[in-house]
């Protein structure tokens, strides 16, 4: 067979929740400078458990930055894209850091627990950053905005899919009643204080957790112990890309604007507040965008991955941001950044892979969502 | 599961089963447990030559495309058509309903180059120890 079999061996970070992957036989893998699991039975076994009944996913590598005191919200707006000063108490929303020229430095999700309370979730690989870039622009001398790195106390799981409310419901009677789309609270499971949003990255309900790290394993066992999947990394991959919700560092990145990526719902400009990378956002917005991020959907065998070119008649257009097989709809799907005109769902192209042309079709986003009648499976 | 004696191996986790001058070809339970869920085979079609150590076909899975190199020279007789409709065979039976061609041996003598079970096993248990 072609290709190295071996693991890589260069030292990493590991989660509170490490030993239970290991008792569980996952496969590890080096991800952002943390061994992750990238497997327990199998991709496609996991992938199908999130979207028919539960899965479980350690996400403790995530960055949590809690941003505290009375000017928390003027604070945390002019970090971010959305103008979280309007998001109400117990409620959360998806967010972008940019720098000035317009170019996403991270994605991120902003909530609101209390008042003058934020908890911000980062990307892993751009936890670092993130934390010093919000720290350099702390208002001098005041104590009316204090920023906390709370990851290295924390774990985080997120339990997802049709049946996670019923799983919520044993370790935390009445939450997830209460828990609308994308809200969170505070509350006990098992006599331990948790942080719970309606929130996940797999396009399934679902909540992400938050405990102090050393009550990390004994949730995770509870909910293996219910039968909820373990699901690693590679489950995490072909879940979110079917629901096509942009990865940073593939889809997004800093040569990237939000508007070209489809995000320009995350970017609030009429509040007028200066927020990193507010002036070139404002004129892109204005002068319009000449490529965007589309849907790819391949029309025969093959599997498309990210950095293939694309060719629409014979011509090179763009290429492959995200790829890969999606098991719900039996066919590979991509992600790509492809000129406006191109962008019509039923557009024919070929992904080049390996020199060889793949058919596909620009394809409604997302590929998935809940719900939908005669999707297979 | 074990490495079966009645066959050779590759370096690069292949196997051949010889039967009257016709080898059955497929990938060993190391290599698809590398590969991780397998969706797509390309395999050459019946009549195609290949030579040993050439690449006969690709296997897709989830993750990545992995070449299929030949064991020995021959002739492709059959292909399994099971394991192009159900890829998820190869995961679930590598020595068995998840072989993938047989190809009519042009030199039987090649097959001394390969490895018998017990050397595969080394070769695995070497590679563990790293």
């Amino acid at each position: 067979m072609g290709g190295d079999l071996t693991a890589d061996s260069s030292p990493r970070h590991r989660t509170p929740l490490y030993p239970e992957h290991i008792a569980l036989g996952a496969r590890m893998v080096p991800f952002a400078g943390w061994e992750m699991p990238l497997q327990y039975t199998g991709i496609v076994e996991e992938h199908h458990a999130v979207r028919r009944r539960a899965g479980l996913f350690d996400i403790s590598h995530m960055g949590r930055l809690m941003v505290e005191g009375p000017d928390a919200a003027v604070f945390l707006r002019s970090l971010c894209t959305y103008d979280v000063t309007r998001i109400a108490v117990g409620e959360g929303h998806y967010a972008l850091v940019c720098r000035d020229d317009g170019g996403i430095l991270d994605d991120v999700y902003a909530f609101r627990p209390d008042a003058e309370r934020f908890l911000v979730v980062v990307n892993a690989a751009n936890a670092e950053r993130i934390g010093e870039w919000a720290r350099d622009h702390l208002p001098h001398g005041s104590r009316q905005a204090a920023l906390l790195d709370c990851q290295a106390e924390t774990a985080m799981l997120a339990l997802q899919g049709p049946e996670a409310p019923s799983h919520l419901e044993a370790l935390a009677p009445g939450v997830a009643r209460g828990l609308a789309a994308r809200h969170c609270a505070e509350a006990e499971i098992d006599g331990t204080p948790a942080f719970i949003s309606r929130t996940g990255y797999t396009g399934e309900d679902g909540f992400e957790i938050v405990v102090p790290a050393a009550d990390g394993p004994a949730l995770w066992r509870r909910l293996v112990e219910r039968s909820v999947q373990p699901c690693g990394l590679g489950a995490r991959d072909t879940l979110r890309l079917e629901a096509a919700l942009a990865l940073y560092g593939n889809d997004i990145d800093e040569s990237t604007n939000p508007f070209e990526a489809g995000l320009g719902w995350t970017v609030t400009l009429d509040d007028g507040a200066g927020f990193g990378g507010r002036e070139a956002l404002l004129r892109i917005q204005e002068a319009g965008v000449s490529r965007r991020l589309a849907c790819l959907s391949a029309l025969e065998r093959g599997v498309m991955r990210a950095g293939c070119p694309l060719l629409h008649d014979g011509r090179p257009v763009g290429r492959l941001t995200s790829g890969g097989f999606s098991p719900t709809l039996g066919v590979s799907i991509g992600l790509g950044y492809l000129p406006a005109e191109l962008t019509a769902p039923g557009t024919e192209l070929a992904v080049d892979v390996r020199g060889r042309p793949l058919r596909a079709q620009v394809a409604p986003r997302p590929f998935y969502r809940r719900g939908r009648v005669g999707h297979p499976h | 599961m074990p490495n079966p004696t009645d066959r050779r191996y590759t370096r690069e986790h292949e196997w051949v089963r010889v039967d009257d001058g016709v080898g059955t070809v497929g990938i060993t339970d190391y290599a698809q447990d590398e590969l991780g869920d397998i969706v797509y085979v390309e395999m050459p079609a019946p009549g195609a030559s290949v030579k040993q150590s050439e690449k006969l076909g690709e296997i897709e899975s989830v993750k990545a495309v992995s070449d299929l190199y030949a064991p020995i020279s021959g002739e492709v007789v059959e292909v399994n058509q099971g394991v192009n409709d159900h890829p998820e065979l190869l995961n679930e039976s590598p020595y068995e309903k998840g072989w993938l061609v047989r190809l009519r041996l042009a030199d039987a003598t090649e097959l001394d180059a390969l490895l018998t079970a017990e050397q595969y096993d080394q070769l695995l248990a070497e590679a563990e120890a790293e």
